[in-house]
């Protein structure tokens, strides 16, 4: 079996909760959020070398929530995130990366921030030049270079 | 066993490039042996839509993440400031953000102008052809002119200001400070083969166009077709010397991990700051019981950083963000000592451009400024291309306790012990920090920006490698002479960061392969009486 497919179902239900909590979908910037079934998918394909932190996440998550994180009430949930969030450690900090790399190259999310649907090799993108008068005051200002001897 | 060669260059990388390539002119035999590979431009991360999130991976700047087989792992436990480097043909220069700027005059006499640390042993005017050379090959695009730098005289015209520039110029000014377009090794126009910059934005890790100078595109080919011989994948674990106290070649480990022994007339070591202590260290023989080139206890020690601070702000208006190369403006203004400010030597400022969506992400959401939740879209988007930034990139001073020593227990994937890092930020150097703070913040709120953060030190900035086999003239107090050859083997030399003396406030690259072209000059010149 490959490496990413490596977590529980009960970790991948707690990972989608969480996902959801931290990017819920949004009709007014119209994303999904990022439990959203292609993201997901996405995070599970790509999770490779991550792929031990991120279940260490989770197993942690799930200690915090004694049971499944969706079935917990909102106060609850947002009691356990927060406590995840400010103790989780490095864990933690690599299964938020996931989600977030993962929510920002999608589609979706990237047309409503209006930013192109690629890679930047090979277009690239073009930088103006702007105004090199703004030089003059530094050409006409002192010498600095302090002399060695 | 493998036939004798002239001249063994170990790593290839910034250093060893430039010293291969020079000596290739004397039709000898050169042999530089890697532990990485070529790298295939086709795969680098800006060709993938994951491109931000390999940054994170395979292409992290830290060697420990990263964890390649070509890399070595590093204990830094002990140190604030974690390294970053890489492993392949190009070293570190494939990784390397490009900024190109010299060592000052001044930076190599301070203890003649401000009483601390050493002076070194050579001069600004002794390197400044090879500064010239090195800016030919690698390919500096800059202005000339610069007040406060040293006179330079780049191939190819500096980097357009763009939306970033611009502001923050305007800001510097409005300030009086000096600012100027940085000299980089980015190709502004078609340069010897390279293609020009196309503002991927993603130089760091590697740029898939060829547009940056890193040294596998550079003095490699050149050499190559000179007729040096690369050996990738070809691990050294020592180096060996013989009955008269002679480097006579080095063991290696080659592509199969097969252990090799290959002699040598001539071992030059560029490994980088933390690579050629490690390799010095695991040298040890019975005449050589503290490691090779050590009878001065020296090797390791005085390792310097140039510790970061970097702040950043938001505007209210769409900065260049990652849609260009982060290299940008310097300013010098408090490069230079001014004793009222409380700290001797001084620091550059390193303007930025900007960053991608994914690590605008990553990065606030871990200060707690990117909100869970329902915000999370609408703050997002007031953070988003909106970055504007700076660095102080600090001078450090030389101090014995900061050092690279060999780790105990941690080896590499050959069972070679791994490099131990054990460094704190001096107390110069911190008030140089604050100082540095206290400026920067300054600038941003000049151009505008709001809800200003601050990195310092910057975590992942250990990619200035300095100082752990110094240059000098008295064997007690250095482990290289003035020409880079070792006092004790006098067939062995040293030609990467590791001689610095001082480690100034700039990016250290430049002064790196001048130093390297000099030193191969030397041997040229010298080359009927090398061993003198
Ligand atoms: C992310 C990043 C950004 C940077 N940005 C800048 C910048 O903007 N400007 C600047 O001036 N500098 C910058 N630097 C630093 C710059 O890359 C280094 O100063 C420069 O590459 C050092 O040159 P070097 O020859 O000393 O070592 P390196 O270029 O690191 O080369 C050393 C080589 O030796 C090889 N090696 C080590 N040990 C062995 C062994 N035992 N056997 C065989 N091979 C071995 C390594 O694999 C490597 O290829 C940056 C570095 C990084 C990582
Ligand atoms: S911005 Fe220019 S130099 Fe940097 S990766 Fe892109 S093409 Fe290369």
């Amino acid at each position: 079996m490959p490496e990413q497919e490596s977590l529980t179902p009960r970790q991948r239900q707690d990972l989608r909760t969480i996902a959801a909590m931290m990017i819920p979908a949004s009709s007014e910037y119209r994303v999904p959020g990022a439990d959203d079934d292609a993201i997901q998918a996405d995070i599970l394909r790509t999770l490779g070398r991550d792929t031990g932190p991120v279940a260490e996440a989770l197993d942690d998550l799930a200690r915090l929530a004694g049971m499944p994180l969706a079935d917990l009430d909102e106060a609850q949930r947002e009691a356990v995130a927060k406590q995840f969030r400010s103790s989780g450690g490095a864990a933690a900090a690599t299964l938020i990366r996931v989600v977030l790399q993962c929510y920002y190259r999608d589609d979706r999310v990237l047309r409503s921030l209006g930013l192109e649907l690629r890679p930047p090799f090979p277009k690239g993108y073009t930088l103006e030049q702007g105004d090199w008068s703004l030089l003059d005051q530094v050409k006409a200002g002192p010498q600095k270079l302090r002399k060695a001897r | 066993m493998n036939d004798p060669v002239d001249v063994l260059i170990i790593g290839a990388g910034a250093s060893g490039a430039a010293v291969a390539w020079s000596l290739a002119e004397t039709r000898m035999h050169i042999l530089c042996l890697e532990q990485g590979g070529w790298m295939k431009p086709a795969e680098y991360p800006s060709t993938g839509r994951d491109w931000e999130a390999r940054f994170y991976g395979d292409y992290s700047p830290s060697p420990n993440i990263r964890a390649r087989a070509e890399d070595y792992p590093i204990n830094e436990d002990n140190s604030p400031i974690k390294v970053v480097n890489f492993n392949g043909v190009g070293g570190s220069t494939v990784m390397y953000t490009a900024h190109f700027p010299r060592l000052h005059p001044s930076d190599f006499r301070v203890r003649t102008l401000d009483g601390v640390a050493d002076d070194w042993p050579i001069d600004y005017d002794t390197l400044a052809p090879f500064f010239a050379e090195n800016d030919r090959m690698m390919g500096v695009s800059g202005l000339a002119g610069d007040p406060a730098s040293p006179p330079t005289n780049p191939p190819m015209p500096p980097l357009p200001l763009g939306r970033s520039g611009v502001r923050l110029a305007k800001a510097m000014n409005k300030l009086g400070w000096h600012w100027w377009p940085s000299d980089t090794t980015v190709a502004t126009t078609d340069y010897e083969g390279r293609a020009r910059c196309i503002n991927l934005g993603h130089c760091t890790p590697a740029c898939a166009q060829g547009a940056k100078a890193s040294t596998d595109i550079t003095y490699w080919p050149a050499a190559l077709r000179a007729g040096v011989e690369l050996r990738t994948h070809c691990r050294v674990r020592e180096i060996l010397t013989d009955e008269h106290g002679m480097a006579s070649g080095v063991v290696y480990y080659d592509k199969d991990g097969i252990e090799q022994f290959q002699p040598a007339h001539v071992v030059v070591v560029a490994c980088n700051g933390i690579g050629t202590p490690r390799l010095l260290l695991n040298s040890v023989s019975g005449r050589f019981p503290n490691g090779l080139a050590n009878s001065s206890g020296l090797v390791g020690k005085n390792l310097m950083f140039h510790p970061y601070a970097q702040l950043y702000g938001y505007v209210d208006e769409p900065t260049d963000s990652n849609r260009a190369p982060p290299t940008c403006l310097w300013s010098k203004e408090f490069y230079e000592t001014d004793k009222s400010r409380g700290f001797v030597r001084g620091y550059a400022f390193q303007f930025g451009r900007g960053i991608g969506p994914v690590m605008e992400a990553v990065m606030s959401e871990a200060k707690g400024i990117l909100p869970w939740g329902p915000d999370h879209h609408k703050v997002f988007r007031k953070l988003n291309g909106r970055r504007l930034g700076l660095a102080a990139i600090c001078e450090d001073l030389p101090e014995e306790h900061n050092r690279v020593t060999l780790d105990p227990i941690l080896k590499d994937s050959h069972g070679i012990p791994a490099p131990k890092v054990d460094y704190t930020i001096g107390e110069n150097t911190a008030k140089m920090l604050e100082h540095g703070i206290a400026r920067g913040r300054e600038v941003l709120e000049a151009a505008g920006a709001t809800d200003i953060f601050i990195n310092c030190p910057i975590l992942y900035g250990g990619w200035h490698l300095l100082g752990t086999a110094r240059m000098g003239t008295d064997p007690e107090r250095s482990v290289v002479n003035e020409w880079g050859r070792s006092h004790d083997v006098k067939n062995l030399f040293i030609v990467d960061g590791s001689v610095f003396v001082t480690s100034g406030g700039v990016n250290p690259t430049s002064t790196i392969q001048a130093i390297a072209l000099y030193v191969a000059d030397q041997m040229k010149r010298r080359l009927a009486n090398l061993f003198d």
